[in-house]
C-alpha cells in the first residue's frame, strides 16, 4: 500500500486527478463553466506526459458524449466533464450510452439550467437527466469529488453493473473552491481497478456485431427491463466497493450516510456541498437539546429507498432539502424520498425545501428555519405547506 | 483471396425497398472496405432496413447511436483504437444519409473533419429525408415536390438549390473528397479505395436514387443514376487536400443529355412547366460550364 499524498486543490482538480488516477483512455470533452478546468488539467496532465491518453477537443458536448460512445463501444475507458447547458445539449446521447450499457464516466459541475443564463451552483442539470439510465453520485467535498471518479468507473465497469455514472460536485462551491485531499497512490488505484475489458464484446471487426438496433415493439420492453434491473442490481455491489474502498483508502462511503440519526426526531436531508453548513447547523441545534439528525445523500441514482427507511422510518418528521425545482410538483429529491415511503404503515411527515438556486448562499440559519419549520408540523401533526422556498427576497414572497 | 473477404459485407435479406439506390451503394462500398472496417451509421433507412433486433444484415462491426452523430461516433472510434495501438489498417467508415450529413450531421462532421480524424464520411444522398416520409432537406433540389415543399397553386415544391455538400467537405482542406454515383461502379469503387487510403478524413457524396421517394419505377434506379450524370445534374468529381478550384472532374458525358430526359421519369418534378424545366437546364448548363464540360 503506496502513501496517500497530502494536496490542497480545487474540486475540478481533485475530480481530474480521479479521473487521471484510474487512467482513462480517452477523454472526448468541451469547455463549460464550472467544469472547464478538468479538460484543462487533463490536458495539461497529456502534455506533460503524467497521462497516457487521446483527447478529442470536440465541437459540442452532443459530441463530447457521442465521441464517448463510439470509444466505449471499442473498449476504451472513457470519461468526460460537463455542466448545465451541456448536460442538456448531451441529453439525447445520455440515454443512449446507457442503453448500450457502456461505462462512461462524467464529472459534473453541478449548475443551474437557463433562462436565465446562470453558472452558479444547483442541481437543476443533473435532475433533469434522473431518467436517462446513468447513476448518479454527489460529492459534499474535493475529496468525494476525487474518490467518487475512481469509485465510479469501478462500478460502473462492474461486469454485474455495466452502465454509465456521473460524478457531482457543486459549481464554484467546490469546483473552484480549494480545498485539502489525500490523493491515494497510482499503484493502489490500480489494484483497486484493473484494467477495463468489455465483458460482453466490443466494436472488433474479428468478432463483429452491430450495437445500437432498431428495438421493435417486439423486443423494446424486454430490452429496457433488463437494462433497469441491472440498476435495480446495483445497490449492493455499490456498498460491496464501498466497503472494499474504504477497506483500501481508510475513507468511509454509504449511499446515504446519517449523522446524529439514532435518537432524532426530525432528519435533515441534504446532498452535495450544502452538507457541511447543515452539519453545523445541526450541531449547533444538538447543543441547544434539540433532537435533529442529517442524512448525506450520495447515490441519488438507484435511490437508496431502502437505507432511507432505515435511517427515517422511526423519525417524527423529514425535512428534504432540494437544491432543484420540478415545476408543477417540487423538489426532485422530495418526490423519491415521499416515493421510497409509499406502502409503508409507518411514514415520517414530511416537508421539502427549495433552497440555493442558481448559486443563492445556503447558511446555518435557513437550515434552522427548516428545522422549525418541520417541528412546527410535526406538533401540529399538519403540514400547511409541503414545499417552501428558503432564503428569499421577502418582498416577492408576499 | 480468401473466403473471408470474398463474402457479402452486407448480408441480403435486409428491408430496404425494392430498387433502392442505397443497396447497391452500401454493397459496394462494404465490399471494396472489406471485412477489417467498422463502421457508425446515423438514424435513418439505412439503420432500420439493416439493423431490426434480434437480426443485422451487417458483417462488420457496426455502431448506430443517434441522427447527428455518425462523423463524432466514429471519431471516438478512431481516436480509442489509435490509444489503444489497435488501429492499425481497420478502416473506420461514417454513414449517414443527407439528412444527416448535409442538415442535422454537418457540425459533427465539420469537427471530425477540422480535428483530421482518418475516418471517411460516406453520405448517401437521395435528396429528401425519405426515412420519416419524403421531407425536404437542403440536398432537396429546386423544383422536386416533397411532403413538406408540396407543388401547389402557389409553390413549385422545393424552391431553392441545393447545398453543394461536397465542396463545403472539401473545403475544410481535407486530404480526399468526392462525389460519386450508383450508375458509375467502377468510378465509386476507385473513390471508395482513394478515400480510405487518404492519410486523414475524407468525404464521399454518393448519389442514391430513391424509387420510394422520387416516385419512380423500382426498375429504374440505375437509369435515373446514369442520367443524372449525362445530363450533368451531378458530376462526378474528386479534389485532393481541398484543391476545390482545381478538381479533377471523373466522367464527362461525351454529348450532355436534355435534363428533362431525367425530370420526367420522376413523379416528384411531374407538375414542372416548360419554363420550369427552361430555367433548371439553364443552371445545369452554367454548373457545367463551371465544372469545364
Amino acid at each position: 500500500m503506496g502513501e496517500q499524498k497530502g494536496l490542497t486543490i480545487q474540486g475540478n482538480m481533485a475530480t481530474a486527478l480521479g479521473a487521471k488516477l484510474s487512467r482513462p483512455d480517452v477523454i472526448p470533452a468541451y469547455p463549460i463553466t464550472p467544469s472547464t478546468l478538468f479538460p484543462e488539467k487533463i490536458s495539461e496532465y497529456i502534455a506533460d506526459g503524467e497521462l497516457d491518453a487521446s483527447m478529442i477537443r470536440v465541437e459540442s458536448e452532443h459530441s463530447a458524449m457521442s465521441a464517448c460512445i463510439g470509444a466505449s463501444a471499442v473498449g476504451a475507458r472513457t470519461c468526460t466533464a460537463s455542466a448545465s447547458q451541456g448536460i442538456a445539449l448531451m441529453h439525447e446521447m445520455l440515454f443512449i450510452a446507457a442503453g448500450m450499457r457502456l461505462p462512461i464516466v462524467m464529472a459534473v459541475g453541478n449548475r443551474a439550467m437557463s433562462a436565465p443564463i446562470n453558472i452558479w451552483a444547483d442541481h437543476q442539470d443533473t435532475m433533469a437527466s434522473r431518467d436517462s439510465g446513468w447513476m448518479q453520485f454527489y460529492a459534499e467535498k474535493n475529496q468525494e469529488g476525487l474518490d467518487l471518479m475512481i469509485l465510479a468507473f469501478r462500478i460502473a465497469e462492474d461486469e454485474r453493473v455495466l452502465l454509465p455514472a456521473m460524478v457531482g460536485i457543486d459549481g464554484f462551491v467546490l469546483t473552484h473552491t480549494v480545498e485539502g485531499v489525500q490523493a491515494p497512490a497510482q499503484e493502489d488505484v490500480d489494484e483497486f481497478l484493473p484494467p477495463y475489458d468489455p465483458p460482453h464484446g466490443k466494436l472488433d471487426p474479428e468478432e463483429p456485431m452491430t450495437f445500437g438496433s432498431l428495438g421493435t415493439p417486439e423486443y423494446y420492453q424486454e430490452l429496457k427491463y433488463d437494462q433497469t434491473k441491472a440498476m435495480d442490481n446495483t445497490p449492493e455491489i455499490i456498498d460491496e466497493i464501498f466497503d472494499e474502498f474504504e477497506e483500501k483508502f481508510g475513507r468511509n462511503y454509504n449511499r446515504i450516510t446519517p449523522y446524529r440519526c439514532e435518537d432524532a426526531d426530525i432528519i435533515l436531508l441534504t446532498m452535495g456541498s450544502m452538507t457541511g453548513t447543515a452539519r453545523a447547523a445541526v450541531d449547533e441545534m444538538r447543543e441547544e437539546g434539540e433532537k435533529v439528525g442529517l442524512a448525506k445523500l450520495t447515490v441519488f441514482r438507484p435511490f437508496p429507498s431502502d437505507l432511507l427507511k432505515e435511517i427515517a422510518g422511526d423519525v417524527h418528521g423529514l425535512a428534504v432539502v432540494d437544491r432543484n425545482i420540478s415545476p408543477g410538483f417540487g423538489g426532485a429529491v422530495f418526490a423519491e424520498c415521499a416515493g421510497a415511503f409509499i406502502n409503508e404503515k409507518k411514514s415520517p411527515l414530511m416537508k421539502n425545501f427549495i433552497v440555493g438556486l442558481g448559486g443563492r448562499e445556503i447558511f446555518k440559519k435557513n437550515f434552522r428555519e427548516m428545522y422549525e419549520k418541520t417541528k412546527k408540523a410535526v406538533e401540529t401533526g399538519k403540514v400547511e405547506k409541503p414545499v417552501e422556498w428558503i432564503n428569499m427576497d421577502e418582498d416577492v414572497m408576499r | 483471396m480468401s473466403e473471408d473477404e470474398k463474402k457479402e459485407l452486407l448480408a441480403s435479406g435486409h428491408r430496404m425497398c425494392a430498387g433502392c439506390g442505397e443497396g447497391t451503394a452500401m454493397r459496394t462500398i462494404l465490399n471494396e472496405a472489406g471485412p477489417n472496417s467498422i463502421a457508425t451509421v446515423a438514424t435513418g433507412c439505412l439503420e432500420v432496413t439493416t439493423t431490426a433486433f434480434p437480426q443485422t444484415a451487417w458483417e462488420i462491426p457496426l455502431i448506430h447511436a443517434a441522427f447527428e452523430n455518425a462523423a463524432s461516433v466514429a471519431a471516438g472510434i478512431e481516436s480509442a483504437l489509435k490509444q489503444m495501438d489497435k488501429k492499425g489498417e481497420t478502416n473506420i467508415l461514417s454513414f449517414a444519409g443527407d439528412g444527416g450529413t448535409f442538415d442535422i450531421g454537418f457540425q459533427a462532421l465539420s469537427g471530425m473533419f477540422e480535428r483530421k480524424h482518418n475516418v471517411t464520411h460516406i453520405c448517401l444522398d437521395n435528396e429528401a429525408y425519405m426515412n420519416t416520409g419524403i421531407q425536404r432537406c437542403s440536398s432537396t433540389p429546386y423544383g422536386a415536390s416533397t411532403t413538406t415543399s408540396p407543388k401547389g397553386k402557389y409553390s413549385i415544391g422545393e424552391d431553392r438549390p441545393k447545398k453543394p455538400i461536397a465542396r463545403i467537405a472539401s473545403a475544410h482542406d481535407i486530404p480526399y473528397a468526392a462525389t460519386a454515383c450508383i450508375g458509375y461502379i467502377n468510378d465509386l469503387k476507385k473513390k471508395v479505395n482513394k478515400a480510405l487510403e487518404a492519410d486523414g478524413p475524407a468525404f464521399l457524396h454518393v448519389f442514391a436514387p430513391c424509387p420510394t421517394g422520387w416516385r419512380h419505377g423500382s426498375s429504374d434506379t440505375i437509369e435515373l443514376a446514369k442520367l443524372a450524370v449525362e445530363t450533368g445534374v451531378f458530376v462526378l468529381w474528386e479534389a485532393e487536400d481541398g484543391n476545390i478550384c482545381d478538381l479533377n472532374v471523373t466522367y464527362k458525358p461525351k454529348e450532355r443529355k436534355p435534363v428533362e430526359e431525367y425530370l420526367k421519369k420522376q413523379r416528384r418534378f411531374a407538375h414542372l412547366t416548360e419554363e420550369h424545366i427552361e430555367k433548371i437546364q439553364k443552371e445545369v448548363d452554367e454548373k457545367c460550364e463551371e465544372y469545364g464540360f
